[in-house]
């Protein structure tokens, strides 16, 4: 089963390399782009198990070691193709 | 003084820790390898050193907080033993939970190799009796990820609880944002754990100890520790 866990900074924790990446948009004269903020993408495969299992092993996973709580959020997507 | 220091892949600053342990204590520090579960019996100190561990991969100290070693830290810094974090070791001590807040990348996205001042807050701890409070020190910094960040609240319990050891200041001791260059929140240079027996900090003490370098204003930090054991002995 494919799974995917999108790591991303929560609002007001200051991101340098989303300003830079910002920055270097505007400079290349890409209209419109009013922020950006970056992220991460972790696309994971699972071993046979059920939806509701690779949610619980996901949310394990992202607790432990791939999100930071302290400054990151993360959202699970199962079953992403 | 019985100190371990701590080896992960990727450390780089193991030597230099090691050299100014033994110079000020004369007794050599036992090196630990990260996949043990056991430190040697009988540490008083651990030493988290500086490096990239893991390669900075995920975030920096990421991956090393969840070494094997770390939970013999953990159990070490639970019974009261003392720890301290230098640079990376500082990254990997937030990550594993032993303190708040973690380090984010410097505010001007530089890696910062320079001599830094740094306030001496309280002279009350094990790792600072070789100071005064108020004192200010120049050590040097090498970072890219040095930028303290924790939440409103956890900042207002720490600085509440005098957890704020070690901060950037000018020449003086005043705080000044131009020297806070990695932008750490309330200028955070070094934080120690509830029960003041962790510390982690961005800067290298080790690597002032010795004339011949142009300072010896790391040599209290260690000095300090060994007056403190010599005294709880």
């Amino acid at each position: 089963m494919k799974a995917r866990v999108t790591v991303t900074l929560k609002n007001g924790v200051l991101d340098p390399q989303g300003k830079a990446i910002e920055g270097a948009l505007t400079s290349l004269n890409v209209a419109g782009v009013k922020s950006v903020r970056q992220g991460k993408v972790f696309d994971i495969e699972l071993a046979g198990t059920s939806p509701e299992q690779a949610e619980a092993v996901l949310k394990d996973a992202a607790e432990k070691l791939l999100a930071n709580t302290i400054i990151e959020n993360y959202r699970i997507e199962v079953g992403a193709d | 003084m019985k100190a371990a220091v701590v080896i992960f892949p990727g450390s780089n600053r193991e030597r230099d820790v090691a050299r100014a342990l033994k110079l000020v204590s004369g007794r050599e520090p036992t090196m630990v390898w990260h996949a043990d579960h056991e430190l040697p019996q009988g540490t008083d100190l651990v030493v988290l050193p500086g490096g990239f561990s893991y390669g900075d991969y995920l975030r920096c100290g990421a991956i090393a907080a969840r070494a094997p070693i770390m939970d013999a830290v953990r159990k070490h810094a639970a019974g009261g033993g003392l720890v301290i974090g230098i640079c990376n070791g500082f990254q990997i001590l937030c990550e594993s939970g032993l303190l708040p807040g973690i380090l984010q990348r410097n505010v001007g996205l530089k890696f910062l190799c320079k001599d830094v001042f740094l306030k001496v807050e309280r002279s009350d701890t094990p790792f600072t009796r070789g100071y005064n409070a108020g004192q200010v020190i120049r050590v040097p910094v090498a970072h890219g990820e040095g930028n303290y960040f924790a939440s409103a609240e956890t900042l207002e319990q720490i600085e509440k609880e005098g957890r704020v050891l070690f901060r950037y200041t000018d020449v003086d001791g005043k705080r000044d944002a131009k020297w806070n260059a990695n932008g750490a929140s309330n200028a955070i240079a070094g934080v120690l754990s509830e029960k003041l027996n962790v510390l982690g900090l961005m800067p290298h003490p080790e690597n002032h100890v010795e004339e011949s370098i142009g300072s010896t204003d790391g040599r209290g930090l260690f000095a300090g520790l060994v007056a403190h054991f010599a005294q709880a002995a």
